[in-house]
Parts: C-alpha cells; structure tokens; sequence
C-alpha cells in the first residue's frame, strides 16, 4: 500500500495555514494536488513540518501554493529548501503540447493541406519521375554507373523469393476459380468451359493483377521503408555527399528489378493458376489432369499471354514509383515512415487496378477481346 | 581495488536510514548497483567474464573503457535490457537478473535513463516525452499538475521552458541531450544513467552539461552511473571512476588513486596527451578558484 501525503487547513484569528504532511513525493501527491486546487483565498502560510520525504513534485506542489495563495513557506527542511529553489524559476506559461487552434481553423486548414498536398504531390511524383529519366540518361551515357550488383540483389528480393508465396496463391485461386466455375456451367452442361475460363481469366488477368498485389505487399512496402529509415538516419544525405546519386544507387535498381520481375512472376502466377485448376478438376470434376493442361493449349488464344504479359511492366513501374517516392519524401520521424510505406502500397495497389480497367477496355477495342 | 568493492557487497541488503535525505520511502541503499561475476555474451563473442562492480549511494560513477569494451552493454544489463550468461546483478535492493516482468515496474519508476542519442520519442513534443513516464506510472496525478511537471524538469534540465511544445526533430543535438535528460528526471529518481552524455557537443556545452549533472546530482541526491569517453567530464565530476578492459572491471578509484596504478590502459589513457591537457585544464581552474578564494 502507498503511503499518500495529506494536507490541514488550520485558521487562527484569520491567519489561514495549510499543513502538508506525508511523503510529498510523486508516488503519493496525485490526490493531494486536486484537493489542493480547491483551496481558495488567501493563505498565510503553508506547513512543511510534517513531511517525511519531499521530491521535487512536492517541492513544486508546495511552491506553487505558497505562489498561488500568497503564503510563505515554513518548517522545511534543509532538502526542502533546496528543492524548492531548484523548482522556484519555472515560469510555467509555455504550454507543454505543440499548439494547436480552434476547430473553425483547423477543418479549412486541413481541407487547405489536403488540396495544396495533393497539387505538390501530383508535381513531387512527375519531378520524381523525371529525376529517375534523368538517372536513366546518366547511365546509359555512362555505362560504368550502372549497378549490376545492386540490381541484381533488387532481382533476387522482389524475384526470386516471392516466387513461394506467389506460387502458392496463384495455385489456391487456380482452384478457386475452377472450382465455382465448374458449380455454375454444370447448370448449363458445360462443365467442359471450366478449361478457358480458368486458362483465360489466368492468362489475362488474374496471374498478373494478384502478383502486382503481392509484389506490391511484400516489395513495394519493403522499398519505402527502407528508403524512408535510410533518409532517417541521413544515409541519403551520406551519399550525395559522397557524390553518389541516391536516385541511381537506391532507385534506378529497384525499378529496374520490378519492372523486369514482374512479367516474369505473372507469367508464373498464371502458370500455377492453372496447374492448381487442373488438380482440382482432376480431384473433384472428373477432367483428368493431363487433358486439362493440353486443352488449355486449344483454348487460350496466345493473345491472352500477350495482353499478361504487356501490362506486367507497367504495373511493376506503378509498384516502384509509389515506394521509392513516398520512402524519400520521408522527413520528420518514425510515424512517417509507416505512413508513407501504408501510402506507398494503397496507392500502388489502386493505381494498378485503375490501369487494369484501361487495360480491359483498350485491349477489347483493338480486338484482343 | 575489485576485491575491495567485493568485500563491501556484505550489507548492501541491510540499508542504515538514509541521514538528512528525506527520501525514506523507499529508501536508497548503501550501494544502488551491484555486480557479482557477470558474464554476457553474443554467441560467440564474450563481452564481459566474471566482472564486479559496486557503485555507491550519491556518487557519481564514470565508467570509461576503449571503444568495444561493452559499456554500454554493461549499462543494458544493469537496466534489464540485456540478459547476461551468468552472475547477478543488484539494483535499489532488488535482483534485476532474478526479477520477473512485473516486479520490474516498481524498480523502473526508481531510476532515469540517458540514452547515447536521446531516445526520444519523435512524434511527441518535448514536454510530452516527460509526461510519458509519469502516465504510465501515476495515472492519477492530474493533466495541470502533469504539464506543471514537464516544464519544470524542462527548465531543470536546462532547456528554456518554450523548448516544452516543440518537437525533437526541431532541437539541435544538445538540445536533444537535455531534453533526454528532462524524460529521465521524470520521476524524480534515484539513480541516473547517462550513456556518453557529452559525446558530440561543443566543449563548451559538454562543459555545461557537466556542470547541470553535478548540479542536479547534489540537488536531487541522485547515484549516477555515467559512461563517458570525455577526460573532462571525469576530472570535472566523477567521484570515482571504473575502467573497463579485458572483459572485466579491473579498476575503481579515485583518478589519484588509478593514477598510481601501473596497468598500461590505464597509464596510456590519463597520462596520454588528451589526459596531461585535461589533468592540466582541471588543475588551472582549482588555482583559479584558490586565487579568487585568497
């Protein structure tokens, strides 16, 4: 049990004094200060005597009411006075959070940022962009400035160990797909479409659009953040020091091994989507699994893979944009650093869906339907 | 010197009523820290094997040692963030190595830590860094009387008191290091822990945030285990010093007292040019002082 200071008010012949008694330490003044508060008028002199142990919380305490109630501090002790002392030339005006105004200012001047924010960022990310094209003039002027090594190390992380999770996934939503779509055209008796729709949809759309979400979960987050602790700890400002360029060393690789991963884990997701169709008609639809495989070859028309493999690219490009630029506008502190890697992978992911949708429409209207 | 500090481990457990300091609830012990034969390790790599050390009540501590010595994973131990291999460590009267999660909350509450960079947290002010502690450990202290507190220990750390609404990313690194200092005060501790707090300021603010851990140290009656590179800071200010080397303490003393020894760290590292200027620096300012007294 914590042992709590308490207080007296004692008035004689008008002289009003208030005796603290108790450990005046900060384990036991939480109570003690709010009844103080209450305390009004003035006070003549405020008691010390009875204190058993002070800190400078109490000290302050103490100070604070002989301040407020004009009174005079008595029967301290040697430490008392001390701390009193210590404590005595704070002002205590400046208020301790950052200000902050009225709401009737801060809702317009947020709606303000939002769309003063929203115009620099639009500028940040074609200037962001161009900063890459210009990296990119750089070295092919120079070849020698070109980081294989980096490069290759980027290929491997946003590559080579995805390929499990992304292979797993593809394979589960290959049966997904085969799976429901076998219940629905049963109605029809056409059971047999199983083959195209899963073959198709695969191809064109799944395998590449649910990469580019996996990729951008596991890379595009990984490269703001990273990005967005190197700028922290001022390693980005090490290198131009050093007259290495952050956007060669640390962008250029990263965009260079999405893109270039991209159409490959596609391709391999719609693989896998379909291996993982062809297993499930061979379990639960009676399509044995070899003539699965060698219909799809009849019926996915190699546009399919073409319209797969052309977006690819481009998705991966959106992927390394968003991370790279939201990890080098990190600033302040640690919290923006997980802001800016969230932002990174929402707008990744949504812009990648927006081009699928122009995708969809432009490769039906040149008749790649 | 080691066995010494050893044989004075007996009544560390058995604390005499503290004279004249108030603060008898809880009470200081006679040694705030102790360290019986500790050994840590990473894999590997043996940072410390059968080291001792005793630090006592109201003193203040310097620990120095070359650069990989683990001072700082010293510090760490102590404070319960490293686990070591073997040995006990003793802080405030209580088993840190021994101690399970929950006990640790009331010892923590007791003591102040200094980190090398500040630690701060850096999306909250200054003030609110302060207040964090005092949340977590006495909610029912009220939002005025809270405030009130942050910006005195604001001011007691040396700050100015508008420094309390501003954000650490907008203090400069000495700024930092003071308002590190304001958080470990929070609680009004007894023992303080500075890990190289004059690393990277001026001279002349080294100097100043020297002279404010003394002052605080005798204000407040803290112990206060400093590890620090900076001769300066040890002739200003250490009561006593420790030396850390070959994986073990192998000296506490007085500087006089280590002066006297013959191991060649100890010889190279106070006698070496940067020791003579800060011997020579120190002994200037005490005939200053003797001139001015006469």
């Amino acid at each position: 049990m914590r042992q709590l200071a308490e207080y007296t008010l004692r008035e004689e012949g008008g002289a009003r004094t208030v005796a603290l008694s108790g450990p005046l330490t900060v384990a036991g003044v939480g109570w003690l200060d709010a009844e103080l508060r209450k305390v009004a008028g003035p006070i003549e002199t405020v008691d010390l005597s009875g204190v058993t142990a002070i800190d400078t919380v109490g000290a302050w305490i103490a100070w604070r009411l002989a301040r407020d109630c004009g009174g005079e501090i008595t029967g301290e002790s040697e430490e008392a006075r001390r701390l009193i002392e210590a404590v005595s030339p704070s002002e205590n005006e400046a208020p301790v959070a950052a200000p902050r105004a009225e709401l009737v200012e801060r809702v317009p001047e947020a709606v303000g940022d939002l769309v003063v924010g929203l115009a620099q960022g639009s500028v940040g990310v074609v200037a962001f962009l161009g900063s890459i094209l210009l990296g990119a003039w750089q070295i092919i002027r120079s070849p020698s400035r070109f980081r294989g090594k980096a490069v290759v190390r980027q290929l491997e992380l946003v590559g080579v160990s995805a390929l499990g999770i992304i292979g797993l996934m593809s394979f589960l939503v290959g049966i997904v797909i085969a799976q429901q779509g076998a219940v629905q055209l049963e109605q029809f008796g056409a059971e047999v479409y199983t083959v195209n729709l899963t073959g198709r949809l695969a191809m064109r759309e799944l395998g590449v659009l649910m990469t580019a979400i996996m990729v951008a979960g596991r890379s595009g987050s990984a490269f703001a953040a990273q990005l967005g602790t190197m700028k922290l700890t001022e390693e980005v400002d090490a290198m131009r020091t050093i007259g290495v360029s952050p956007v060669e060393a640390l962008v250029i690789p990263r965009v260079i091994a999405t893109v270039v991963m991209m159409p490959l884990l596609g391709f391999y997701a719609a693989v896998l989507a379909i291996i993982g169709g062809a297993f499930i008609s061979e379990l639960a639809l009676g399509l044995p699994f070899m003539t699965f495989l060698l219909r799809i070859q009849e019926v996915v028309p190699i546009k399919d893979l073409w319209v797969g493999l052309i977006k690819a690219p481009f998705f991966g490009l959106i992927i390394a944009l968003a991370g790279c630029y939201q990890g080098m506008q990190v600033k302040a502190n640690a919290e923006e650093v997980g802001l800016r890697t969230t932002q990174a992978v929402v707008q990744a992911i949504f812009m990648v869906i927006v081009l699928d949708a122009f995708f969809a429409v432009f490769f039906t209207k040149i008749g790649w339907g | 010197m080691a066995d010494e500090t050893r044989g004075a481990q007996g009544d560390a457990f058995d604390p005499p009523p503290v004279a004249l300091s108030g603060r008898n609830l809880p009470v200081t012990p006679e040694h705030p820290i102790v360290v019986e034969d500790l050994t840590t390790a990473f894999g590997e790599h043996v940072i410390h094997q059968g080291l001792s050390l005793t630090v006592n009540r109201g003193e203040i501590l310097g620990v120095v040692g070359g650069s990989g010595t683990g001072k700082s994973v010293l510090m760490r131990s102590i404070i319960g963030l490293q686990v070591p291999e073997e040995g006990s460590i003793t802080v405030l009267g209580r088993s840190i190595t021994d101690a399970q999660d929950d006990d640790d909350i009331d010892i923590r509450s007791r003591w102040g830590v200094l980190f090398q960079g500040g630690a701060l947290f850096s999306t909250l002010t200054v003030g609110e860094n302060v207040e964090v502690p005092l949340k977590e450990f006495y909610p029912e202290i009220g939002d005025t009387l809270r405030r009130e507190i942050a910006r005195y220990k604001v001011m007691l750390s040396g700050l100015p008191e508008d420094a309390a609404n501003k954000y650490p990313s907008e203090l400069s690194g000495g700024m930092r290091k003071r308002a590190g200092l304001a958080r470990a005060l929070a609680l009004d501790p007894e023992l303080l822990f500075l890990d190289e707090p004059t690393a990277g300021l001026d001279p002349i603010g080294a100097s100043a945030f020297d002279r404010l851990t003394k002052e605080l140290q005798e204000t407040l009656g803290l112990t206060v285990f400093l590890i620090t590179h900076d001769l300066d800071t040890l002739y200003e200010i250490c009561d006593r010093v420790a030396v850390l080397a070959d994986r073990k303490v192998i000296a506490v003393g007085t500087i006089p007292e280590l002066l006297a020894m013959d191991h060649p760290w100890i010889q190279e590292y106070f006698n070496g040019p940067r020791g003579r200027a800060a011997r020579d620096s120190r002994d200037r300012a005490e005939r200053s002082d003797a001139n001015r007294g006469s």
